[in-house]
């Protein structure tokens, strides 16, 4: 388990945007991740995306990490952001562009 | 295994007395939630430290016993 913190502390760290989520950014497999993928993909970041469902230590690994027991999560420069709820909601009121802005994290829409 | 909304209601009303809490059943299969939670327990906290405290609420059955919840909660008075 301390192997799959470490590896997630690391793909936080060095990646800008990272999405931990069930399936992949191009085969979603859960509507809750599906919604966040869509949202980055309108907004045009750059990300990492993580399967969990490809390894159970980083599956369960990560709602440890971040006292979060639900996935998808989302990380921007090593900060968790939120789950879907969250960046739906930030995307609406667009608190979302505005966090990558402040980041320094490009957008291209 | 589905948790009724009674339960639902019952944790987070025993962690937030002061709240207005309205549940809705999405799926109408006990297993898709949505809750809309109002309590000045969210006053000043982040999204992530408001849903944080609901997770705690629910004693771990966030993401066993109960599969979906989604939340939309803040403070009583905006």
């Amino acid at each position: 388990m301390s192997d799959a913190i470490e590896t997630i502390r690391r793909t936080v760290a060095e990646n800008d945007v990272v999405l931990f989520m069930k399936g992949t950014a191009d085969q979603p497999q859960c509507g809750f991740s599906n919604q966040v993928v869509r949202i980055l993909d309108h907004v045009g970041v750059d990300y990492v995306d993580v399967n969990v469902l490809a390894d159970d230590d980083i599956r369960q690994g990560v709602k440890d990490f971040t006292n979060w027991p639900t996935i998808p999560q989302l990380y921007v420069k090593g900060e968790f952001i939120g789950g879907c709820d969250i960046v739906r909601e930030m995307f609406q009121t667009g608190e979302l562009k505005a966090l990558f802005a402040d980041k320094g994290v490009a957008v291209s829409a | 295994m589905p948790m009724s909304v009674q339960s639902l209601e019952n944790l987070l009303r025993e962690a937030f007395p002061d709240a207005d809490i309205r549940i809705d059943d999405l799926a109408g299969d006990g297993d898709h939630y949505r809750a809309v939670v109002r309590s000045d327990a969210f006053k000043g906290k982040s999204r992530v430290a408001q849903h944080q405290l609901v997770y705690a609420a629910l004693k771990g059955r966030m993401g066993g016993e109960l599969h979906a919840l989604a939340l939309d909660t803040g403070p009583k008075t905006a």
